[in-house]
């Protein structure tokens, strides 16, 4: 078995209390767009903003919600639903968006990217 | 009818494409449903009518009547040509029957059968006050109703002593003529027609009956009867029955093998049959031999179930109790003037036919029981409130040959097979079964079979709620329920999602909830409503500003076009009378409406499911033709209606005059001038599947039309489903249009003061979307295009020029023009 070790650096892009519950931001993080949600009960998701479908910079722009067990997005250009935590597409298989880490640290929120030095 | 029937069924079967056809019509429309004429008199278009779908693999040669048959050389000629042929199938209907009465050529005397004598009848009615229908039989009584809507004082002669004397008894005929009196028609039973009397100019005078009544008229229609129309089979010596029609076998082929017949000129076994029905069931066999089948006609089944002058009758199988000792069971009810009567074998067991009029809601189970054991107690099934009770009970007994739909053989065990194959609604069924497809008289039925099969019709708007969109609207009026979180904890669970959270949004709006962004309202918008613009495919939006009736002044246009050309936006007239204004980024949004908002604009609501805009044609102030002011109108029930959010999509147009130049009939509501009012039509749709509006009103007021459309969007706001156009919404009501007038016109459900109410409190609570955000430095702030960097544009919006307007760079969908055709960049 081989554990890769990724490195994350941080980056703040807002303070908590700018997300509103069940709704998404976008943020750029260097050259890439995350889109950023916050969910009923408080906790933090990020995946890309990219719709893998459209191919339009949206995601953040989509209606949070639940199917099952699972905290969602839809789309709002054609409503595929997607599952926060593991970015995969519940409507369409084998599609998915890619995630991100992300959490709250001293009121802000950051987020994770990979860095080659630790 | 029979013959479109015939080339849509040989079409459908033919999935090898081995059958090239050609229509040969004497008429210049493409078939229309005759069943139904008087219709045209009452508001429909000839479209409506319209039975005709088009397919590019037939050759439909309108206005270009077959002459000759040359069977040795097989090869039928028209006035324009010859067309050979492999199999030839006659579907020429019937022509009506005109006694051989002195005077009946004078003119204003007309023939009741196809949409060109209605236009007659219309243009020689103009100035008429008196029309008479001779002949008191279905077709007559159809002649009747189409005069009476014209407006002429109307009179039936018929000679027999009672009304549809071969669909109904004497009891039946007698409640028939008081419906039929009552309407205004006076009816002459047992009295012929012995001369018609015409002026010194030729036109009619009026007509003399045998017992000497002079009834003085300036219409005379004769509806007595309808002949086969074989003279094309005549001519070519191919065998007629005693009382004419083509004689065909059992599988309606005639003496030569390579010619058939269908329908009302076809003389199966030597009988002709008048009705729809048999001639839809002869079209089926005919297509099925066609590609090698051995279908043969069943014979037929002769019930009926009409709308005569409004009033429901209804005859089945052996309806006058000819079988030898059959008993009959009467139900008469003076009060609710109901009529009906079930003829039953000698033992009482076996149901043989019987006749309904005043209310025909047990027809359906009743047909399909011909033959078979009584589906229940007689009485039960025969008083108006047992219709239901007895529809339940029948269903089950009914045996699984029995047929459901008799307009298309669908049998009971057709019908369960499909749902077993999984047809799990109506429209499934429709499609799968062509079950209810006709008349739409078994549809209850198919209701009822789904349920008996324990298929549950779910009315669940998603997993969260397993509500139907009015039942949550009534949650949230009654109860009060002011926010999501609310009501997705006491009525449903989860957190919800893009289908419940929109609905719930709209139903908070349209009980009142003020700005549709604030508090938790927004997490639940879709993202139009959330942006107040329209998403695009590349994530930029479309900027409507609201123009009123499409009026606009010059001032006004001119900020339109500056503020499109200063942030280079893509700007397109709408179908609406309105300019979209397209590539507009979320952070560029409040920058664009407080220009806008400045100059005097506001939101046009282009991205609610909400009223958009009332269209107008320019009206009596410019129009020559023009009767009213449909531009005045236009502007003030947009104004009135403006920020409606509704199950969807809200569209209006007022036309000046009944040219109807503002296409007023495709929209949810529409409005034609008259010379002394308004016409309200609703329920029309562009769109996916277009309808035509139904005429709902006519010549009201300008107040009374308010008032009406007032009630029409409330109670379609409180009672539809999501994402439910009104057109869809009335067609699946039950009742439909009748429903919907007794509702909001006579206040049935007692309802109207309450949804007057609703709608003078949205009047008084409307404000501007747009400047309620600019007003709210908060408000602003949700639009940027990035939390971390908000004056930065999203890098991967780029635009490219076409035609001298910037669309989104790349990935465009080819045309596919030829480049011959020099498209102009």
């Amino acid at each position: 078995m081989t554990v890769d070790v990724i490195a994350l650096r941080w980056t703040a892009v807002c303070a908590y209390d700018r997300l509103e519950p069940e709704r998404g931001v976008a943020a750029l993080i260097g050259g890439a767009q995350v889109a950023i949600f916050r969910t009923h009960d408080g906790e933090l998701f990020a995946i890309d903003n990219t719709d893998p479908i459209a191919g339009a910079n949206v995601m953040s722009r989509g209606i949070v919600g639940t199917r099952g067990d699972a905290p969602t997005v839809a789309s709002p250009l054609h409503k595929q639903v997607y599952d926060l935590r593991s970015g995969d597409c519940l409507d369409v298989p084998g599609v998915a968006v890619g995630t991100h880490p992300v959490r709250c640290r001293d009121g802000a929120v950051e987020i994770g990217s990979a860095t080659d030095r630790p | 009818m029979v013959g479109q029937r015939f080339v849509e069924a040989l079409r459908a079967r033919d999935t090898a494409g081995s059958w090239r056809v050609t229509v040969l019509a004497e008429e210049t429309r493409p078939a229309y449903d005759r069943v139904r004429l008087s219709a045209y008199f009452d508001g429909a278009s000839a479209e409506e009518l319209s039975l005709h779908t088009p397919d590019d693999g037939v050759d439909l040669r309108l206005g270009e009547p077959a002459r000759v048959i040359d069977r040795d050389r097989r090869v039928v000629t028209t006035d324009a040509g010859e067309y050979p042929y492999d199999a030839l199938v006659l579907a020429t209907g019937s022509y009506p029957f005109v006694p051989p009465v002195d005077g009946r050529d004078a003119r204003g005397v007309f023939v009741y059968r196809t949409l060109d004598d209605l236009e007659r009848i219309r243009a020689h009615a103009q100035n008429a006050r008196t029309g008479v229908v001779i002949g008191g039989g279905l077709l007559g009584l159809e002649a009747a109703n189409a005069l009476r809507l014209l407006g002429l004082g109307t009179h039936v002669v018929e000679f027999a002593p009672r009304l549809m004397p071969l669909q109904v008894d004497e009891a039946g005929g007698a409640m028939l003529r008081r419906y039929v009196e009552e309407l205004g028609v006076k009816t002459h039973l047992g009295a012929a027609t012995t001369a018609v009397r015409a002026r010194a100019d030729g036109r009619v005078q009026g007509v003399t009956l045998s017992d000497g009544t002079w009834l003085p008229a300036d219409v005379v229609v004769v509806a007595a009867g309808i002949r086969p129309q074989d003279t094309l089979a005549r001519q070519a010596a191919l065998p007629v029955g005693d009382r004419g029609g083509v004689l065909v076998d059992d599988a309606c082929r005639t003496a030569d093998e390579r010619i058939w017949a269908v329908g009302e000129c076809a003389a199966v076994a030597g009988v002709c049959y008048g009705l729809v029905a048999p001639g839809y069931a002869m079209a089926e066999v005919v297509a099925d031999r066609l590609l090698g089948g051995q279908a043969v006609f069943p014979g037929a089944d002769l019930s009926t179930k009409l709308k005569l002058l409004g009033v429901d009758v209804a005859s089945f199988g052996d309806a006058h109790g000819r079988t030898e000792g059959s008993l009959d069971v009467t139900f008469v009810d003076p009060a609710t003037r109901v009529y009906a009567k079930l003829v039953l074998s000698d033992d009482a067991r076996t149901l043989l036919g019987g006749v309904l009029v005043g209310d025909a809601s047990a027809y359906p189970t009743l047909r399909a029981s011909v033959g078979g054991p009584l589906p229940g107690p007689p009485l039960a099934l025969l008083a108006p409130a047992g219709a239901e009770a007895g529809a339940g009970t029948g269903l089950a007994a009914l045996p699984g040959a029995a047929q459901v739909c008799s307009c298309n053989a669908v049998t009971k065990d057709h019908i369960l097979g499909a749902i077993a194959d999984g047809c799990t609604d109506v429209p499934a069924l429709k499609a799968c079964t062509r079950a209810g497809t006709s008349c739409g008289s078994c549809v209850p039925m198919l209701k009822q079979l789904l349920s008996v099969a324990g298929v549950t019709q779910s009315k669940s708007l998603c997993e969260h709620f397993a509500h139907s969109r009015q039942e949550l609207f009534d949650i949230v009026r009654v109860r009060g329920v002011r926010t999501f979180s609310q009501l997705v904890t006491e009525h449903g669970k989860g957190r919800g999602c893009d289908i419940c959270k929109p609905v719930v949004a709209s139903i908070l709006a349209s009980l009142g909830s003020g700005y549709v962004l604030d508090g938790e309202q927004a997490a639940l918008q879709d993202t139009n409503d959330h942006f107040l613009a329209n998403i695009q495919r590349d994530g930029t939006y479309s900027v409507v500003p609201r123009i009123p009736g499409g009026e606009i002044t010059p001032e006004k246009l001119i900020v339109i076009g500056e503020v499109a050309r200063d942030f280079n936006l893509y700007t397109k007239i709408t179908g609406g009378q309105r300019i979209d204004l397209f590539g507009a980024r979320v952070e560029q949004l409040p920058r664009i409406w407080r220009r806008l908002v400045d100059a005097g604009f506001e939101s046009g609501h282009a991205y609610g499911k909400a009223l958009r805009t009332v269209k107008s044609c320019v009206g009596s102030t410019w129009c020559r033709y023009g009767v009213q002011d449909s531009v005045g109108l236009a502007v003030a029930l947009e104004l009135r209606y403006r920020g409606l959010r509704a199950p969807h999509k809200l569209k209006s147009a007022v036309s000046g005059c009944a040219r109807e130049c503002a296409e007023a009939r495709s929209k949810d509501f529409g409005i034609i001038a008259t010379d002394t009012g308004w016409n309200l039509y609703v329920g029309g749709n562009g769109g996916f599947r277009p309808r035509h509006a139904d005429l709902f009103a006519s010549d009201l007021p300008t107040d009374d039309l308010v008032r009406t459309i007032d009630r029409f969007l409330m109670f379609y706001i409180r009672t539809a489903d999501r994402l439910q156009r009104t057109a869809a919404w009335i067609e699946a009501m039950d009742g439909g249009i009748d429903h919907l007038r007794a509702v909001i016109v006579d206040d049935s459900l007692g309802l109207c003061a309450d949804l007057d109410a609703a709608m003078d409190r949205h009047v008084a609570s409307y404000a501007d979307e747009w400047r309620a955000t600019l007003d709210d430095p908060e408000r602003v702030r949700r639009f940027t295009s990035f939390v971390n960097a908000p004056d930065t544009p999203d890098p991967m919006i780029t635009f490219e020029v076409e035609r001298g307007q910037p669309v989104p760079a790349g990935g465009r969908v080819p045309l596919g023009l030829p480049t011959s055709m020099g498209v102009r960049r």
